[in-house]
């Protein structure tokens, strides 16, 4: 029996560091500190065994060797004109240098998940910048937190009591009963339970909500109407007096105001909120990234491309356009005619256009799990499962990096290795 | 492999070299007596030889480079090539990403690049991206001056402790140095708040930014690191803020350097340098701070020279970016990193008709004209606070060609001619100068002065060679030419190997990490590890077990060895 201590979960961007496993034959038989999401990953559930390949979408898929899926799916970015290599927050940062390399070679764009969840921050953060901290800064310091748009209770279980609600900290010895706990969503969540208020908004009213806020911390209530987007003006203006009696507030957010409408510019005018408020006292802002190392992606993508995501290589150098060159994009216009999908599930999370569209066209999935995905692929190649199996490096939500550790020896091939035989197999197609 | 460049007119200041043709044998890497008749030859045909340019300040890597490349789309657009069969593609101006950075170090003739600031949290970010930066030999400074442990043992005056903390942080973070950027203000942002000079006690922890300082410069000495503390002073960007850098440089007195070098270095001083009480009465103070230079030989500098056109700052300075982000209604990143320091980025565009920044662009060059001793002023830019490091060129033409200065004098704002002494200066440096504060200069600041910034036997065989024959050219008259040259080498040898022919890139081989290894006594270590337990156990938002770089995110590490235990022999 191995105990291993201080390990890393491998579910969400809260990318907890404190988890004890036990591991016995091989095989992890007890997970300490885990929440449910966390336990359920790292326990395992419906693996893909073998690879597995088939001519047409509306046959069955047959198991094949390694080399057979991997010399297809090279043949296949080969033939390609178009190719998009989709999916990676689910890998470590290790697997996205691979990716990225291939992406260059064979003149691929190279997107991530974050286009159905952060990306809009991300165009956010090029118009605004983005003020933030470690968490353990909110953990030390906060005294007011704010969950716009999220709920941690659900996707983050552990984030408020490791760093934002009930953490003590330095100058926060009190935790829950030293802060006041903001909530506001468009329905009364188990987040907002929790909280000292809530803030109850009309959906698709964030935007409007935010000019309001900044309007009445600006000095121009008078220009406020008596509701906005829901909220009585008599609730905006005691909300900004909470904000500005702080002497370390946070904000979260999380899909609700990235993928509701007005997208970006929701974050926008909250960045501009944060940064206002910034003359008064100490504010930050931090994005509930979902996936553990979505963020990590963003961060090799951006070291080594100069962009985040949605980065083009048709022209041999990286060109990016997001809403010309995302995912979606270039699958909504039909214009891709090849697909690797990898640590992500574009069959799940995808407009039904774009799946459309991927039903349509050769797919390679690159994956440990059976997932809607494997349903429009044609060659899948099943891996070991990065944070359980593989080490390598992630990226938690406030941009701190760790290591994730081995808990089990694999007993499937890495994403890495697979992604250097697929690109070994490109270049010699080339002749190279 | 064996290597002999013939007829380079090589200027090697620190062998005394000042242009005379002299041959260079390079074996394996290194700079031999001779080589055999096997040897590969380089005819530099009576062209410039200097040693691989050596950068002791430079943002090349890390967690605030990064932000400053997903903040600003717009500047990766520019810059933009594809991969090549060598190369992978490149963009940025500001901010390149990590092959861009190797690739033009490398073209403009430097070996070795040192990033200026990693907070120890942050710090295995910072080798993620060394790691990809081709070509050059690096490092990283690691950031102290805000750190609470550091606080704490300043308070208890525990120098002891102090140093275990800084041998350990610098095992940690796989750093090569003690990087201090406004002492105390980095714990006070946390709060928004700053200290305002190096007087001011900071809540919490009871410590003054002057405490902070003697202290790290005491331990730094202690322990024999090879280079020196080295301090973004208090007041930086503020109006009269000299005043607070003399009294910051004053301290320096208080401590004995452990080795033949300062005891403190100031860097970029450009943004140090400053009168007047505000942006109206802005004046240059940069003669002041030349003048202390030229009276104490323990302190050094680098100029942070200003290039007109897009920068974009990023410091651990946090109050400073946001004042910055007001001032100039600019997007603003802010990076606070717990119980560690701040930090911030803000893009800027410096324009020659505002006053305030032509008076800043005389004032880098007034800091190393007025300087004597170019050991004590060293080239950067402050990359890329003060602009991008690819117009070092232009620095070095500005700085040779006083003819040059005054064409430019012409074009910037009138300012300059009441606020700064620029204007009147003309000394002009010649080459041995230029390969002082750009090679040998910045490599005896760093401690490593034995195997880099010379051509001597033993030293490592990085050298550069341009396309000027210094026998035949003026370079206060020719300036294009020297500009010309500076920017694109003839050739790049790193470690023996040609890296850039014609300012081609022609081989990319990964160079070297430095971290300095500095040895305490184990009970002083036991003492101190038993408050860092104490820190993450409550207050940090990571395990210690998480918290140290790994071996994995060093592939090619150089561990120079100190401590005050002297290090064992193997």
């Amino acid at each position: 029996m191995t105990v291993i201590t201080d390990a890393l979960c491998p579910f969400c961007g809260c990318l907890c560091d404190d988890l004890t496993i036990v591991v016995e034959n091989n095989k992890i038989t007890d997970i300490k500190n885990a929440c449910k999401l966390g336990s359920a990953k790292i326990m395992g559930h419906h693996r893909i065994e073998a690879p597995m390949m088939r001519a047409d979408k509306k046959s069955e898929f047959k198991e094949v060797s390694y080399d057979e899926a991997i010399n297809e799916a090279a043949s296949i970015l080969f033939k390609s004109k178009r190719p998009l290599m989709y999916g990676w927050a689910s890998a470590v940062c290790e697997v996205h240098k691979k990716g990225i390399l291939l992406a260059e070679e064979v003149g691929a764009i190279i997107d991530n998940t974050a286009t159905v969840c952060h990306a809009p921050s991300t165009l956010a953060v090029h118009e605004k910048g983005l003020p933030t901290a470690t968490l353990g800064q909110v953990k030390n310091r906060s005294d007011v937190v704010v969950f716009w748009g999220s709920n941690p209770v659900h996707a983050h279980p552990r984030h408020m009591g490791r760093y934002s609600v009930f953490a003590k900290g330095f100058f926060q010895e009190k935790g829950r009963k030293g802060r006041k706990v903001i909530v506001v969503d468009v329905r009364k969540t188990e987040t907002a339970s929790m909280a000292d208020e809530f803030v109850q908004v009309q959906q698709g009213s964030d935007y409007l909500v935010i000019s309001a806020l900044r309007a009445i911390l600006s000095g121009h209530a008078d220009v406020v109407p008596e509701s906005v987007g829901g909220v009585t003006k008599e609730q905006l203006s005691k909300l900004v007096d909470t904000l500005k009696a702080a002497k370390f507030g946070a904000v979260f957010f999380g899909m609700g105001l990235t993928q509701s409408i007005s997208r970006y510019k929701n974050i926008d005018n909250a960045i501009s909120l944060i940064t206002e408020l910034n003359a008064y006292t100490k504010y930050v802002i931090t994005p509930m990234r979902g996936h553990y190392n979505v963020t990590g992606f963003g961060q090799v993508c951006s070291w080594e491309t100069g962009f985040a995501t949605a980065v083009d290589f048709a022209r041999g150098a990286p060109y990016y356009n997001p809403g010309e060159t995302a995912a979606n994009d270039v699958l909504m216009r039909k214009e891709t005619d090849a697909a690797m999908i990898i640590a992500g599930d574009a069959g799940a999370h995808f407009p039904a256009d774009s799946v459309r569209h991927l039903a349509r066209i050769p797919v390679v999935q690159i994956d440990p799990y059976w997932n809607p995905t494997t349903e429009v692929s044609n060659v899948v190649i099943p891996v070991a499962i990065c944070g359980v199996e593989v080490e390598g490096t992630a990226y938690r939500m406030d941009g701190v990096s760790m290591r994730m550790r081995k808990m089990i020896e694999p007993t499937l091939p890495t994403d890495v290795e697979i992604l250097e035989k697929i690109t070994q197999r490109v270049r010699e197609l080339r002749g190279e | 492999m064996e290597l002999l460049i013939k007829n380079g007119a090589v200027v090697d200041p620190v062998n005394g070299n000042k242009g005379d043709k002299t041959d260079i044998s390079i074996k394996d890497g290194k700079i031999v007596k001779t080589v055999s008749s096997k040897a590969t030859i380089i005819d530099a045909g009576g062209r410039l030889v200097m040693a691989g340019g050596v950068d002791a300040h430079s943002h090349i890597a890390g967690a605030k480079v990064n932000v400053g490349r997903m903040m600003r789309p717009e500047d990766s657009r520019s810059g933009i090539s594809p991969r090549t069969k060598i190369t992978r593609p490149c963009t940025g101006y500001t901010v390149p990403n990590v092959y861009a950075m190797g690739y033009r170090y490398a073209q403009m003739g430097y070996t070795t690049v040192f990033e200026a600031a990693q907070a120890i949290m942050k710090a295995r970010h910072t080798h993620e991206e060394l790691e990809e930066i081709p070509i050059i030999d690096k490092g990283a400074l690691t950031l102290f001056g805000s750190n609470w442990p550091t606080m704490d043992f300043v308070r208890e005056k525990d120098m002891d402790k102090l140093a275990a903390y800084v041998s350990w942080g610098l095992l940690a973070s796989r750093g090569f140095g003690v990087k201090c950027v406004n002492p105390g203000g980095g714990e006070m942002w946390g709060f928004g708040k700053n200290v305002t000079g190096i007087d001011d006690v900071v809540p919490g922890f009871d410590v003054t930014p002057k405490e902070i300082i003697v202290s790290l410069m005491k331990v730094n000495e202690m322990l024999g690191l090879p280079h020196s503390v080295h301090l973004h002073c208090n007041n930086l960007g503020n109006p009269g803020n000299y005043k607070t850098t003399l009294a910051s440089m004053e301290l320096a007195n208080q401590v004995k350097a452990s080795k033949k070098r300062q005891v403190m270095h100031v860097t970029h001083l450009l943004f140090n340098s400053w009168g007047g009480t505000n942006w109206g009465d802005f004046e240059s103070k940069a003669d002041e701070v030349a003048n202390f230079l030229n009276n104490h030989k323990n302190v050094t500098g680098d100029m942070g020279q200003m290039i007109f056109g897009s920068a974009t700052t990023m410091t651990a300075d946090g109050p400073k970016q946001y004042a910055n982000a007001k001032l100039l209604h600019a997007k603003w990143s802010n990076g606070d990193v717990e119980l560690e320091d701040a930090s911030g980025v803000v893009p800027i565009y410096y324009v020659k008709q505002i006053s305030v920044h032509a008076i800043m662009w005389a004032i880098g060059l007034e800091l190393a004209l007025l300087t004597k001793d170019p050991y004590q002023m060293l080239l950067t830019t402050d990359h890329p606070n003060g602009g991008p490091f690819v117009n070092y060129s232009e620095v070095i033409a500005l700085l040779m060609s006083n003819k040059k200065r005054q064409e430019e004098i012409k074009t910037v704002h009138e300012a300059v001619h009441a606020k700064n002494k620029l204007p009147g200066l003309d000394r002009e440096l010649d080459f041995s100068e230029i390969a002082i504060m750009t090679r040998a200069g910045t490599a005896k600041v760093l401690g490593l002065l034995d195997t880099k910034g010379h051509l001597g036997v033993g030293a490592d065989a990085d050298i550069s060679i341009y396309d000027i024959k210094p026998d035949q050219i003026d370079p206060t008259v020719e300036h294009a030419k020297i500009k010309s040259a500076f920017s694109s080498a003839a050739y790049t040898i790193k470690g023996g190997n040609v890296v850039v022919k014609d300012g081609q890139i022609t081989a990319t081989p990964l160079g070297r990490t430095y971290w300095v290894d500095a040895k305490v006594p184990q009970q002083h270590h036991d003492e101190m590890m038993k408050d860092i337990v104490k820190k993450f156990k409550n207050y940090y938002s990571m395990q210690l077990a998480n918290y140290m770089v790994q071996d994995e995110y060093l592939t090619h590490q150089q561990v120079v060895k100190a401590g005050i235990i002297p290090a064992e022999v193997n």
